[in-house]
């Protein structure tokens, strides 16, 4: 009961503050949006672009051949093997027939019936009938293919390694590089905090003063500030989730109006997915910068 | 060990000297039994000042030891304080009042720090504000009051938690010669009612009407200690 009478006073009291302090909470709560504006941006790019990367990686794919007169049990057995790798997520069989009528269809298009004439029945590809291997991690590739040179029957393995290592290096740059901003931008919320909370401790240097005397004890003076820094915390966070919110939909149907072209490559995110995690990230973020922010001032200024 | 009981406040052997080197109070004893009243008298710089600092906790003697009922206030720990403060209500020369709220949160502010409930609040601060005789200026803002009625609200402040000890800097250092009197006048039935009252002060009329204890100091000395005296500390 004594606790809930003390939250709640602090409560009321934290708001006060902000009400009191209203340039400076305004400033803060400005500056927390933007960041956060800038985390959820920033997030829409490294989140959609590793969706992108990941699309593009499980498309990468190796291709096994195997040895000529094998028999359908041995081919069969191989695919399973395959299949076992947990790193795997797809195994295509692509008999010889297909081969032939793929290759002629990407190289001969115009001069398809041709080609038919020339080549009669004839399957020129008859030894080519292959496993098309999918993965999930497009770096464990090289493993992959080492462990399946190995099985019996296989005769050749293709795998595109140039672009499984570029589209790692890819995607590992842009997390580093994310996680970088997105500790600045943290470092510059929590300094802003600390400045307002600065201000509002030297504002009400007197009734700490006059707390003090009557008994009160360091948490009860603490909390109405630890409050305060949390609320603007909230504030801060929810602003810009409903900015980006509105704006995520209109930014996507403009990337793919403007490159149409490249609609492929460019496979966004659902918004439900993207702002399932931004949502409780930012607004995580929001109250432990408030928290930290305000209990880092109080342990520096206010020695109670 | 008997004798002893009785003190609410003892400072045995007590010297301070702050960290720039001045000796602030050399070598101080006194006790004050609980109920007593006490004036403290001085010039300014004579050590009055920090003779409340320690009372209060706010500082710590450089050697003596002080107690405040029974209990040696070094050995209580910084997290206790706030505790130990509880029973030590503080009246300032300044009232140190709240101009952004009213009569009844500024009293209620002492309260709220012990986590009392509303009802209690509300009981308590109405019984202690028609005390000071306030009862009709509870919504009141503290700017739109007098000297002394501040003076009371602070006062109001000072008792509503029943403090064992009431500490008066300077009660009347800005007030008139009537008001003066009728604070000093509440102090004294505040001390009726079994609470220990120590006023420093500069207000020779007050100390000489009174008739009260009298401890002088003087350059951080204890210069005089008369149960029943006046002013007048620099005849001793």
């Amino acid at each position: 009961m004594k606790g809930i009478n003390v939250l709640l006073y602090s409560l009321k009291q934290g708001i006060k503050n902000i009400r009191q302090n209203g340039l400076f909470t305004l400033a803060s709560v400005g500056t927390i949006s933007a960041c956060l504006f800038l985390f959820g941006i920033f997030y829409f790019i490294v989140s959609n672009f590793q969706y992108m990367v990941k699309n593009a990686e499980t498309s990468v794919g190796v291709t096994v051949f195997f040895d000529e007169g094998i028999s359908d049990e041995t081919i069969q057995a191989i695919g399973d093997n395959i299949r076992n790798r947990e790193e795997v997520i797809e195994v295509k069989f692509v008999s010889a027939e297909e081969a032939w009528e793929n290759f002629k269809k990407d190289v001969f298009s115009d001069e398809e019936n041709e080609i038919s004439e020339t080549f009669g029945a004839d399957n020129p590809l008859k030894d080519s009938a292959s496993y098309e291997v999918y993965l999930n991690d497009v770096s464990r590739q090289g493993s992959l293919i080492k462990y399946i040179k190995k099985l019996d029957g296989v005769r050749e393995v293709k795998g595109s390694a140039e672009a499984a290592r570029g589209l790692g290096n890819i995607n590992r740059l842009v997390g580093y590089v994310s996680a970088a901003i997105i500790i600045i931008l943290l470092a510059v919320s929590v300094f802003l905090i600390n400045t307002t909370v600065s201000m509002g401790i030297v504002v009400r240097k007197e009734e700490i003063g006059i707390m003090k005397l009557v008994g009160a004890t360091d948490s009860f003076i603490r909390l109405p500030f630890v409050i305060e820094g949390v609320v603007i915390g909230i504030i801060g966070a929810v602003i810009p989730l409903i900015v980006l919110r509105f704006m995520y939909s209109g930014i996507i149907s403009f990337i793919a109006d403007k490159f149409a072209v490249l609609s492929d490559i460019l496979v966004f995110l659902d918004a439900g997915k993207v702002f399932g995690i931004l949502i409780p990230v930012s607004i995580a973020v929001g109250v432990g910068i408030g928290f930290a922010g305000s209990l880092w001032t109080m342990r520096k200024h206010l020695r109670v | 060990m008997q004798d002893n009981e009785e003190y609410i406040i003892e400072f045995k052997n007590i010297s301070k000297t702050y960290s720039e080197g001045v000796d602030a109070l050399d070598d101080i004893s006194f006790s004050i039994k609980k109920g007593e009243f006490v004036f403290i008298v001085g010039p300014s710089g004579s050590g009055k000042s920090t003779l409340i600092k320690l009372l209060l906790k706010e500082i710590e003697p450089t050697s003596g030891t002080i107690k405040v009922s029974g209990k040696d206030s070094s050995k209580i720990k910084r997290r206790n304080i706030p505790k130990y403060r509880r029973n030590i209500g503080v009246v300032f020369q300044d009232f140190r009042l709240l101009g952004d709220r009213s009569v009844f949160e500024n009293v209620a502010l002492a309260q709220r720090v012990i986590g009392a409930p509303k009802w209690r609040i509300e009981k308590n601060v109405a019984s202690v504000l028609s005390m000071v005789g306030l009862t009709e200026k509870l919504m009141t803002n503290p700017n739109e009051l007098s000297g002394g009625e501040q003076q009371r609200v602070a006062l109001a402040r000072a008792l509503v938690n029943r403090p064992g000890i009431l500490l008066a800097d300077e009660p009347t250092g800005n007030l008139d010669p009537k008001n003066a009197w009728s604070i000093m006048e509440l102090l004294d039935e505040v001390n009726k009612l079994g609470t220990t009252v120590i006023v420093v002060t500069h207000n020779p009329e007050v100390v000489d009407m009174m008739q009260k204890r009298v401890i002088a100091v003087n350059a951080g000395k204890l210069t005089h200690d008369e149960s029943k005296g006046g002013y007048a500390y620099e005849r001793y």
